[in-house]
């Protein structure tokens, strides 16, 4: 049965580089990164690396769209980002128009003194209902809290509704922010470098860990689209909870899935924006599984040296760039990477490069096993 | 160094969660992990946490490890030589 | 849109410490006693071998328990299964997050632990189950205020007639500070009661 096309028709990003598309690709272009040194013994007793938004920009930001004092710092960055999105779609918010949320820990922030109170507010279905109805959304939010992979899981989740006609548009909406939780989580995990994170190197030392938030409206409309999304895989690899899979089996057959749905070949493939987180086993793992379908020569980079690893919001951040770079023909460096350490071939993107563009396959993998695959291919 | 060894077969029954292991069942130089209690990735990181916690002995390089938890012998020994609690 | 029918073929619920396969009660403690301890005595009465069970959470167990009794005759370790997992709550991992923030909150008792650490996401139960009945299929976890039959027949029926999956275990498991329920429903394209909204709201009395 052939299934109507889906597309992503805007989109918007919230970072430390920038509170749009357009300055985040200017700051990228120019090998700016967002993670700095933070001495910040809220968070931890160690000075530490990560890449956090000033809060003074979010603040400013969302006071020229609402006086309103009851949105926590997360669902503000979440609204700005969304906000865009939502003016150039100019939806009709009918039960046919659908908000999905992605996000791993939500507002864990209200956790820092623990009551019931404050594990309340820390609610997630509370904070996808206060982004709903701050744009005035009718029909329930969906949210999609599947570790790491979240964020492009999220879009994998609109196709596929809008493909089985249950719903005509939906507006998808990715955060986390960072916080003494997941930095405690991730250190004791021995898991968070010591410096800037550097993706597939030799001397990788893990993680650095970031916040953003990111936005997309998917829809069957084709019209001025930025990408078709042609096709998506998101398969455990039922090995390990928080080890990925040495053969990167479920990573694997993701790609496999969405390559054999977009009816695509690897040699068609012309750039991989990949996970990349620089722990030692996860990058090992995609040079790996990528080899295992013949992508080992694709350019491909990791937006994490930018970012760092934004959790809930990574997934769907970085194909906001990554879209970006199919319809400019731009490349963008992964920056962090110096020295090649893996088993297996990849074409890692050094430097800035301009190459012609078609399809676009983006990946992410999580905690428990997960990963997601999706093709998007250029439409304009 | 005795009670150590005992102490720790009981510890790391109760923070690893072995529950149907005794402390009789491990023996002072069986392998911990791989074959002998099939402790795992996650087990190692914990037992760097028990260190500090209950022995005040940071491991500053997680990779020393391997070493030390090779068995209940070679875990006591070295918590002997460094504990601080 | 869908175009294979689908079907229910078992379905569990376990609450108040009952547990509940195809509408007949299978095993139950007395309501005093603690989720910990039922759980146990569940996973000895039913005579299973799986030690990491002891190292889960209590969402993770919970997850388990009603999964096990729905797979055992599905599944094997030695072939793969292609039954995609459809979970869904509203705690999402709620019930460890505060464990692991109380492990944090103090400088003088600042002791994070990675076992704790790791359950801090709702997806995790899925990876428990996924490793224990080897499916390499598709996942994802959803939240919603409550139970959403309608929401998770129509992403089930997807899966299904775009060939991601040959079977979809679907599940509502919410667990937080000893209250817990867990609805769980394995759906087939071949034979079993009807699958749709109506049912499975009847089959779980929401």
């Amino acid at each position: 049965m052939k299934l109507n096309s889906v597309f992503i028709n805007a989109t918007n990003c919230i970072t430390p580089l920038g509170l749009d598309v357009e300055t985040n690709i200017r700051n990228i272009s120019n090998g700016v990164s967002g993670i700095r040194l933070h001495k910040n013994q809220v968070y931890a007793e160690q000075p530490f690396y990560a890449s956090i938004i000033e809060d003074d920009l979010i603040e400013e930001a969302f006071s020229s769209i609402s006086a309103s004092v009851e949105y926590t710092r997360l669902e503000k960055m979440m609204i700005l980002a969304l906000m865009p999105v939502i003016k150039k779609s100019n939806p009709v918010f009918d039960e046919k128009t659908i908000l999905i949320v992605s996000t791993t820990k939500g507002n864990i922030t209200q956790l820092n003194t623990i009551s019931e109170t404050s594990v309340q507010s820390a609610d997630l279905s509370l904070m996808a209902k206060k982004i709903a109805s701050f744009f005035g959304f009718t029909t329930e939010p969906v949210i999609v809290s599947n570790a790491c992979v979240s964020g492009i899981l999220s879009l994998a989740v609109a196709k596929r509704l809008i493909q089985s006609e249950g719903c005509n548009q939906a507006f998808v909406v990715a955060g986390d922010e960072f916080s003494k939780f997941v930095l405690s989580g991730f250190n004791c995990f021995q898991a968070v470098s010591d410096e800037p994170c550097q993706p597939y190197s030799v001397n990788r030392k893990g993680v650095t860990l970031g916040e953003a938030a990111a936005a997309a409206c998917v829809s069957a409309n084709g019209q001025n689209a930025l990408a078709e999304i042609a096709g998506d895989g998101a398969i455990n690899d039922a090995n390990h909870i928080s080890g990925p899979s040495r053969t990167g089996e479920g990573l694997f057959r993701s790609v496999e899935r969405a390559m054999q749905e977009a009816e695509v070949k690897a040699e068609e493939i012309d750039y991989i924006n990949a996970h990349g987180t620089a722990t030692s086993f996860n990058d090992e793992m995609e040079a790996i599984a990528f080899n295992r379908s013949r992508l080992g020569n694709v350019p491909l980079n990791s937006l994490k040296g930018y970012y760092g690893h934004t959790l809930g919001a990574s997934g769907l951040l970085e194909t906001v760039i990554g879209i970006e770079s199919l319809n400019s023909g731009k490349l963008y460096s992964s920056i962090g990477f110096d020295e090649m350490g893996l088993s297996q071939p990849l074409n890692i993107i050094t430097q800035n490069e301009d190459k012609e563009l078609n399809y676009l396959l983006k990946t992410a993998s999580g905690f428990g096993g997960c990963n997601t695959a999706v093709l998007f291919k250029k439409t304009k | 160094m005795e009670a150590v060894k005992q102490e720790l077969k009981e510890k790391i029954i109760s923070v690893l969660n072995l529950e149907d292991v005794n402390p009789e069942d491990i023996k002072d130089t069986d392998p911990l992990f791989g074959a002998g209690l099939g402790l795992d990735s996650i087990d190692a990181l914990e037992l760097i946490v028990m260190l500090d916690k209950d022995y005040g002995i940071k491991l500053l390089d997680p990779k020393e490890g391997k070493a030390i938890f090779e068995s209940i012998e070679t875990m006591a020994k070295y918590i002997s030589e460094n504990r601080t609690k | 849109m869908a175009d294979k029918n689908s079907f229910i073929q078992s379905w569990c619920t376990i609450q108040n410490n009952k547990i509940d396969l195809n509408g007949e009660t299978i095993f139950e403690s007395e309501p005093a006693i603690g989720f910990a301890d039922f759980a146990k005595a569940a996973y000895r009465n039913f005579g299973w071998s799986y030690p990491k069970f002891f190292k889960m959470d209590s969402l993770s167990k919970l997850a388990f328990i009603a999964a096990e009794l729905l797979l055992k005759d599905e599944t094997s370790s030695e072939t793969e299964n292609d039954i995609a997992l459809v979970f869904s709550n509203k705690s999402s991992s709620m019930d460890t997050d505060v464990t692991f923030q109380e492990s944090i909150a103090t400088k003088e008792n600042y002791y994070p632990s990675p076992a704790v650490f790791v359950y801090t996401l709702p997806n995790i139960c899925m990876g428990e189950i996924s490793i224990r009945h080897n499916l390499k299929s598709e996942n994802s976890f959803f939240i919603f205020e409550k139970f959403n039959p309608g929401f998770l027949s129509n992403y089930t029926d997807v899966l299904l007639s775009t060939n991601r999956a040959e079977k979809v275990l679907c599940a509502w498991v919410d667990f937080y500070k000893e209250t817990y329920r867990a609805n769980f429903y394995l759906v087939n394209s071949t034979e079993g009661l009807e699958h749709n909204e109506t049912t499975i709201k009847t089959l779980f009395n929401t």
